[in-house]
């Protein structure tokens, strides 16, 4: 574990893996809700935790040196089903990329149970990680200047779903009439850190 | 709807509704929005009798001119202008009152980028996740003002205290960035972190709410590669590959993937957001406090 400071009051904690990150999130989550730990936003990403809004960020530095981060508790929370028609215009190319029949993608993808390694890029759009590495397949060269809501996709290690149209780089494998955003709902965010999700395809996909 | 209501009748080059932000909502992707310049916003908030966290209307370069359906209290600040209602001139930085129908002015700005207006009362559009500000990075909040758009007041206070006017800081003629270095400055060159910290830059015209963008020495990096996607925080300065350092404001993305050279004090970020294109930026390194 490296802890850099960011600032005046914000830590950024690096870890080794994505399974550390989860767990050192899940981990830093149970100190604050436990009263140890006063940070305005903990923010966990690909290898790393943010701990932003820090009283004293020094002193919680040297407790984090010392601290001992179990691995991520098993989830007790339901899976959040995706249901989803696998019917991107990227399928064709992901197949190749995958070495499969096109009708294979769904296959595989629907097989993997995912969870949501972290969140960014818009309000509700998780990174979700499962699938086994060798079906990363790398960003679209030239990224599109629309992607429609509820396109379901893939970068990298991760699978994302678009909660509203915008501009995206990703490969485009189907879609969905699932809700991952609503300011009107609580939680606002279908997808939240450590949610787990599968994705069902849908009958006639 | 009610009579508390003001219709805008120009809408400028862009004007938003803003508050103190949503913080705490970093983890699901959600910037932390709010105004600019908090300190001139907080201002007029109080020239008007409105507690701190009240709604205000933060203009950008170009003013906006409004009408209320009821007589208010407003309160113009942030970047100096020219005010008038009714067409008759009247005062900046300064409770104004405006009768029914009358029509207030915010003029463009004359130094300076961003203009703040308090209404009495408050502006009550609905809020989202306890805020009321406009998120342009991720639409969150009411969208900017249209000409036509009628925004809700809340009901008229009486001011805390009788001001006549309070003096608020002149826009920069070179903005000076106090800047903790890291927590990426080991990925840029020794020559990139000495021209970082002792060149000058001037801000583009390419600079919004989620960026001050600056134009100027390229900063080198020492390692190739891309870095994982990790949190940002406000005032983090972020160097993309073409070298050129941006400078994280309120509409920022909660994680990036470019290096973050060092971070500016917060102290000093409402002057960035006074800083029109052009004004030359100088960044400071300072110790972490």
């Amino acid at each position: 574990m490296r802890i850099l400071p960011v600032g005046d009051d914000a830590l950024l904690v690096e870890v080794a893996s994505r399974a550390e990150a989860e767990a050192l999130h899940a981990e830093l989550v149970r100190r604050r809700e436990a009263g140890l730990l006063g940070a305005r936003e903990i923010v966990p990403a690909a290898r790393t935790v943010l701990l932003d809004g820090l009283a004293h960020p020094g002193r919680v530095a040297s407790e984090l040196a010392a601290a001992h981060v179990p691995p991520a508790p098993p989830r007790e929370r339901e899976v959040v089903e995706i249901p989803t028609r696998y019917d991107g215009p990227d399928l064709g190319e992901v197949a190749a990329l995958w070495g499969v029949p096109e009708r294979e993608v769904a296959r595989i993808h629907a097989a993997a149970e995912f969870r949501v390694a972290f969140c960014g890029f818009a309000p509700g759009f998780g990174y979700l990680t499962g699938l086994p590495a060798r079906y990363d397949v790398p960003r679209r060269a030239a990224p599109r200047t629309a992607v429609p809501a509820g396109s379901v996709a893939l970068a990298g290690p991760y699978t994302g779903v678009y909660p509203r149209a915008s501009p995206g780089g990703w490969q485009l494998i189907g879609t969905t009439e699932a809700v991952l955003w609503d300011h009107t709902r609580v939680p606002a965010a279908l997808l939240s850190p450590g949610t787990r999700v599968r994705f069902v395809p849908e009958d006639g996909a | 709807m009610s009579d508390r209501a003001m219709s805008v009748v120009r809408a400028g080059a862009l004007t938003t509704v803003q508050d103190r932000g949503r913080p705490g909502h970093a983890h699901l992707g959600v910037p932390r929005s709010g105004a600019l310049d908090g300190p001139a916003a907080a201002l007029v908030n109080r020239l008007v009798g409105n507690p701190p966290d009240a709604a205000v209307l933060e203009t950008t370069l170009t003013g906006c001119a409004l009408a209320p359906r009821s007589d208010v209290t407003v309160a113009v600040g942030g970047a100096p202008c020219r005010v008038t209602v009714g067409g008759r001139p009247a005062a900046w930085g300064a409770p104004v009152r405006v009768p029914a129908g009358a029509v207030l002015d915010v003029g463009p700005a004359i130094r300076g980028v961003r203009g703040y207006v308090a209404v009495s009362g408050g502006i009550v559009v609905e809020a989202v996740l306890g805020s009321r500000s406009t998120d342009l990075l991720s639409g969150l909040g009411p969208p900017p003002l249209t000409d036509g758009t009628v925004l809700p007041l809340g009901r008229e206070r009486p001011p805390h205290a009788r001001v006549d006017a309070a003096p608020q800081p002149a826009p920069p003629a070179e903005l000076v960035l106090r800047v903790t270095l890291g927590p990426r400055d080991d990925w840029f060159t020794p020559d990139a972190l000495r021209a970082f910290t002792a060149r000058t830059f001037h801000v583009s015209s390419a600079s919004n709410r989620i960026g001050l963008r600056t134009e100027g020495p390229v900063l080198e990096r020492a390692r190739g590669g891309e870095l994982a996607s990790e949190g940002m925080v406000l005032g983090a300065v972020q160097v993309p590959p073409a070298g050129r350092p941006v400078v994280f404001l309120a509409d920022h993305p909660t994680t990036g993937g470019y290096p973050v050279i060092g971070v500016v004090r917060r102290a000093d970020l409402p002057a960035a957001a006074q800083a029109a294109p052009g004004t030359p930026v100088r960044f400071v390194a300072v110790r972490r406090r």
